[in-house]
């Protein structure tokens, strides 16, 4: 007996935990997920899974389509580009850029807009009025041509990517997590903080930041196909990630000069990358947002 | 009434004054703004002349108040490109961007509101799947992905359409569909949505119960109401378009406003850049007044809201 009770009670807990999981992954959106775990694990082990170099190419081998194609071969899966790099390889490597420069500058754009949402929403007045005014001109601003023209004047870099789309996309988290602290601020448990002699600062930090920290994810997820997208123009038209990187927007104006040779696999591929892994983040978002945060539903 | 307009227009302002700081501003963190303005290669002594020339000696609020003034007036410089006025310049190629975004325009909303409208009737069934997968791609295909895969279809392979270029009908029909997608999804998400509440509303019961037939309701009682936020949406989003078109326009050479920015980018013309974003922030600021005038003229709520 006494051998088989912990076993029986840990199948008990497994058992307890899968009706937990299976409660709480109601309708979880497993193709997105999966989507973004393969882009992930070719993003980290980039160096151990691309066949090539990325960067470095061979003239000689300029154009060549992909192998199931007459011309191809099977050592450059997915063909070659302009200058004889192998596509697959650029591809793979791309998503660790794609998926660096959108965790960054969503992460980034999220501490800008929560810090200042919480803020504004906390301790009001001038303050509350300082920030919202500066979301609402923020907010008017064009984000694609705001973002090109910062891209500009800083000159291409991975760096200032991130930078210029954490300054360009505050502004939602700002706005929604405001509003999120104004009825927070209502609540018991915050009235008994202030009661308590907590500093403003510690409410801040120790209770409402918690509470908006759902809000914040819901709106991260969402925003992640935004800046993706964002980072792919910027790199398209030459102000994002400097060649010769491999990024996907960046291939996409590669292709583009053998665009009317019919060199499709440049365009395509590069393309549908991008198309993956801004519906992932959308699906998972949407499924999030209903999941985590029955407020944002309207949104 | 008075007092909302006064609000709106003095926050409208306070936007316009931002754009034009931070413009202004960032030009000049982030080096010496003569380096952005003269002509790659130019000697030192050219370089300090235009230095005094421009005042960049004298203070940066000084600096300020005369830039404002310059930007009231019209006045962004010459391209160094092109050797002309750029607001000339931005003039010139504002008829093509209109043209590219109205034929967007008709696009997104053709296909838009009849879907958003099947989706709303038929709510769970067939017709509502699809839209949402039509919504979702729309939504998650970048522009100027959707323009260059119509390229490879209807020009290299099917030698249908032009790729590149302005001039006959047949060059707006591209962009324009690469550019009217994305919010042929966003108008019929919201077409919807806000079908789906009007239907939901006591005049469609009413209009229901007193045994008007179904395509009456929807066509003539429900349909027309559900509009007037798609419209106002299509409306802000035609400015929107005007300003996002850069991509699409770099993918197909459509000599519009946006292509006129991309190229200020390419030839480090820096007064056309500085000018197309100052230009098209300040339409979409006006826009946005509009529309909450607008607004506030149709619902009185409006006007006592903050």
């Amino acid at each position: 007996m006494s051998v088989n009770a912990p076993a029986s009670s840990r199948t008990a807990g497994v058992t307890l935990a899968w009706r937990w999981a299976s409660y709480h992954s109601e309708g979880l959106p497993v193709i997105p997920i999966l989507i973004l775990l393969i882009l992930g694990f070719l993003a980290i082990f980039a160096e151990f899974v691309a066949p090539h170099n990325p960067e470095v190419g061979t003239l000689s081998l300029r154009f060549r389509p992909p192998a199931w194609i007459a011309g191809g071969s099977s050592e450059y899966l997915l063909g070659t580009d302009h200058i004889g790099r192998d596509v697959l390889s650029r591809l793979i490597f791309g998503a660790r850029v794609s998926m660096l420069v959108g965790f960054l500058a969503v992460l980034f754009a999220g501490f800008v807009g929560t810090v200042l949402g919480i803020l504004a929403g906390y301790i009001g007045s001038w303050v509350d009025q300082v920030i919202m005014r500066l979301t609402d001109a923020w907010l008017a601003l064009p984000a694609l041509m705001f973002a090109i023209f910062l891209a500009a004047i800083v000159g291409p870099s991975e760096f200032n990517i991130v930078i210029i789309l954490g300054l360009v996309y505050w502004t939602r988290y700002a706005r929604v997590i405001r509003g999120e602290v104004l009825s927070l601020k209502e609540r018991d448990f915050v009235r008994l903080a202030i009661v308590a002699g907590c500093s403003k600062w510690t409410i801040m930090r120790r209770h409402i930041l918690p509470n908006v920290l759902n809000t914040a994810i819901v709106l991260a997820t969402l925003m992640l196909g935004v800046v993706i997208v964002t980072e792919a123009a910027l790199s398209f038209l030459g102000v994002g990630v400097p060649p010769p990187k491999p990024a996907w927007g960046l291939m996409l104006a590669d292709g583009k000069k053998g665009l009317m040779a019919g060199y499709w696999w440049l365009t395509v591929f590069p393309g549908v990358c991008i198309v993956l892994m801004v519906l992932a983040a959308n699906l998972l978002g949407d499924w999030l947002r209903v999941k985590l945060d029955p407020q944002l539903r309207q949104l | 009434m008075r007092r909302f307009v006064l609000r709106r227009l003095g926050y409208a302002l306070i936007s316009l004054f931002l754009l034009s700081l931070t413009i202004f501003l960032l030009v000049r963190v982030t080096g010496d703004p003569t380096v952005l303005l003269v002509e790659p290669g130019a000697s030192r002594a050219d370089m300090d002349a235009l230095r005094s020339e421009l005042g960049l000696d004298r203070s940066l609020a000084v600096q300020y108040v005369s830039f404002v003034r310059d930007v009231v007036r019209g006045d962004f410089g010459r391209s160094f490109y092109y050797r002309t006025p750029v607001l000339e310049l931005y003039a010139s190629r504002l008829p093509n961007s209109l043209l590219l975004a109205l034929t967007a325009m008709a696009f997104s909303l053709i296909l838009g509101i009849p879907t958003g409208i099947l989706a709303a009737v038929r709510v769970g069934g067939w017709w509502d799947s699809a839209g949402k997968v039509f919504a979702l791609l729309g939504l998650s295909m970048p522009s100027f992905w959707t323009g260059l895969l119509m390229i490879l279809f209807f020009s290299v392979y099917l030698g249908w359409l032009p790729s590149s270029g302005a001039g006959t009908v047949l060059h707006v029909l591209m962009p324009a569909f690469a550019l009217g997608w994305y919010f042929a999804a966003a108008h019929m998400r919201l077409t919807r949505s806000s079908m789906l509440e009007v239907l939901g509303s006591e005049y469609v019961k009413l209009a229901r119960l007193k045994g008007l037939p179904e395509a009456l309701v929807i066509g003539k009682h429900a349909f027309k109401n559900a509009l007037i936020p798609v419209l106002t949406l299509a409306g802000i989003n035609l400015v929107l378009m005007i300003n996002v078109a850069v991509v699409v326009e770099t993918v197909f050479a459509w000599p519009g406003v946006g292509r006129l920015l991309y190229e200020g980018i390419a030839f480090r013309d820096f007064p056309v850049v500085q000018a197309s974003v100052v230009l098209g922030g300040s339409m979409i600021v006006v826009v946005n007044v509009v529309v909450d005038i607008l607004y506030a003229v149709i619902d009185p709520r409006i006007r006592y809201e903050r």
